[in-house]
């Protein structure tokens, strides 16, 4: 395989049963870079988010398989997918989900800790370091449910990074907030693909967020409609 | 510090007044139960005491024995049976011997031969029934602690007056007898004989303060005509009472006389030992299972509350494991701080109560500190936490994230 392909799938299919069966994924195969910013895009209903949770490895129940870092993930124990996403997957969500008891430096370190490879100590300065990078040290003592919206997503993005995952997974990372935090949460994905070399998969439904990103996925009803490389 | 432990003490203090009312209800169904444990290990050893007032803790006696058949073949048409009680004297033969052999056992603390006879107390017109105990004074004396019951004159001076007798308060009483009144008994065998009050004793038993008397061994023995090695009772004390059952059974195969041991001839009192032993543990469990349902109510409620934050923690890595540690280190906090209070409570409980006064045969109130209660009620108390944090917390593991973010 390719060193620089990150992620792959082949041939995805998904099945809800409730309350009638039906299939919410078909045939789905597609391969991701490394640096790549890949947005997908499609109506309520095409299965973008699906797809999403079974690339985040939270979701087992697929046929097909899913390979991250050359890496088979499809039949893994959850136990081990735990360690994986631990390790390789950082998560931002449209509810942006901070522990809200937590300060937002704790939130940030809180992977960090869970991984174990450095100290509480080192974890704390490069918990500040990702917090600073994204202009919220000032807040980093705070607890999480004290910051505004856009706020408490640019410390979620920081709680992604603090374990330099391979991928970083956002499920309409901006879908909650004003078009000013968009940009600013757009920006900063921009830069992390360009000078850091890492690799975003969103799920969006904001067309404008979409053609500003390296590669954009259609899908509707389940299938892969299109992709392009804007 | 480990994360998970982190997070748990996190949300222990974030929910300060809920985590307060779950160490509460730990606090007081502890408290509780092992205050009432001790209470009733206190009860038991109250009313053991009074036994062995009374009582030795085993008593080898000759019991009658029944006839049998003579002929033993029962396909004989007809057999014509009518046992009876084979006529011999129920008296334990060389019983010097007897208790020399009793006493050579290394379980056996005392052992002395009782001579029981009823008797009539005649003062004047006045006439008593009761029973006059005919004992060797210092040997009773170890078994029944009779001295510490004494309100007048010495027991022990009962070794120096062979008319002497030591007589219940009821008696003396209804009598109205002091030291060194005459008191006049006659015997079943109709033998009277002429007695001097040597001391007067207080059980807190009504019926035995009102019939008992203690005379000399030979005294008794005079009573019922008989000559000095007529013995009826050996009665015997061991090391530790309650293995005293396997004792009786080996004196009785040592010596081929009936044995009973103290629980027997108290089974009435035994009834009531028992089934204070199921009341309380039952109450004093339930209670503490109360405590355990306060738990996990709490905890069910913190996990439906924290659903959220459980399916993140899965989807940054969290293995199904560490959810479980998160919650059962909580409900595992709240129960040691809870027990720990409970233990302090129910040392200031038992302490507060020890002072109380009862009176009668009780004194006062019969609680004490006991040690293996504590560590039962601890160990109970954190296995119940334990499993109330176990149950939501396996609970809070098994959730899906994706279902969780897909709302």
């Amino acid at each position: 395989m390719d060193k620089n392909i990150v992620l792959k799938t082949e041939n995805i299919d998904k099945y809800f049963y409730d309350p009638v069966e039906f299939q919410v994924l078909k045939n789905i195969g597609f391969e991701v870079e490394r640096g790549e910013f890949l947005t997908l895009i499609g109506k309520s209903g095409s299965g973008k988010s699906t797809l999403l949770y079974i690339l985040s490895t939270m979701d087992r129940d697929y046929n097909g398989n899913l390979v991250i870092d050359n890496e088979l993930i499809t039949g893994k124990s959850v136990d081990e997918l735990a360690a994986i996403r631990n390790e390789k997957i950082g998560f931002v969500f449209q509810f942006h989900y901070l522990l809200a008891e937590f300060t937002c430096l704790k939130n940030v370190m809180i992977p960090a800790l869970k991984l174990g490879k450095f100290s509480p100590k080192e974890i704390e300065e490069r918990a500040y370091e990702k917090l600073k990078m994204l202009g919220m040290e000032d807040q980093a003592l705070k607890p999480a449910n004290k910051l505004s919206g856009g706020q408490q997503q640019r410390v979620a993005i920081a709680r992604a990074l603090i374990n330099d995952p391979l991928i970083i997974m956002g499920d309409e990372p901006t879908g909650n907030l004003d078009s000013k935090n968009t940009d600013i949460v757009f920006d900063i994905f921009k830069d992390l693909t360009r000078s850091f070399g890492q690799t975003i998969i969103a799920v969006t439904h904001d067309d404008e967020f979409a053609q500003k990103s390296d590669r954009t996925i259609e899908m509707k009803d389940g299938s892969i409609i299109g992709g392009h490389t804007n | 510090m480990n994360i998970n432990t982190d997070i748990a003490r996190t949300y222990l203090f974030s929910g300060k007044k809920m985590t307060a009312v779950a160490v509460l209800g730990v606090l007081l169904g502890m408290s509780i139960y092992i205050f009432m444990n001790s209470l009733l290990v206190g009860f038991d050893k109250a009313s053991d005491e009074n036994i062995f007032k009374n009582t030795p803790h085993i008593r080898l006696y000759n019991d009658d024995v029944i006839s049998k058949n003579l002929v033993s073949d029962t396909a004989a048409e007809y057999l014509i049976s009518n046992p009876k009680v084979v006529p011999k004297v129920n008296t334990i033969i060389n019983p010097n011997g007897i208790a020399e052999m009793v006493q050579q056992q290394k379980e056996v603390t005392v052992v002395t031969a009782q001579v029981n006879t009823s008797v009539f107390y005649n003062n004047g017109k006045t006439q008593v029934s009761g029973l006059s105990i005919g004992i060797k004074p210092d040997e009773a004396d170890m078994m029944y602690s009779i001295t510490s019951s004494m309100v007048e004159g010495k027991f022990e001076t009962l070794k120096s007056d062979p008319n002497g007798i030591v007589i219940g308060i009821g008696i003396a009483e209804k009598m109205n007898l002091v030291l060194g009144d005459n008191i006049n008994l006659t015997s079943q065998k109709g033998v009277t004989k002429n007695l001097r009050v040597a001391g007067i004793f207080r059980s807190f038993n009504s019926t035995a303060d009102d019939t008992k008397s203690y005379v000399n061994l030979y005294t008794a023995q005079q009573l019922l005509k008989e000559n000095n090695v007529y013995v009826t009772d050996i009665s015997v004390n061991v090391k530790d009472p309650y293995q005293a059952a396997a004792v009786a059974e080996k004196l009785s195969q040592l010596t081929g006389y009936k044995s009973e041991d103290w629980k027997e001839s108290n089974e009435s009192l035994m009834a009531l030992s028992k089934m204070r032993f199921i009341m309380i543990n039952f109450v004093s469990t339930a209670i503490m299972l109360i405590a355990g349902f306060g738990i996990y109510n709490i905890l069910n409620m913190t996990v439906s509350q924290k659903i959220n934050d459980i399916a993140i923690l899965k989807a940054i890595g969290f293995k199904g494991k560490d959810v479980i540690r998160i919650f059962v280190t909580q409900a595992l906090s709240i129960g040691l701080i809870g027990v720990v209070g409970g233990m302090l409570m129910a040392l200031l409980m038992i302490t507060l109560l020890k002072k109380v006064y009862i009176g009668g045969d009780i004194g006062y109130f019969p609680v004490d500190y006991e040690l293996q209660k504590f560590i039962q009620g601890v160990v109970m108390g954190l296995v119940i936490t334990f499993f109330a944090g176990y149950i939501p917390a396996r609970k809070a593991a098994k959730v899906d994230p994706v279902s969780i973010f897909r709302k």
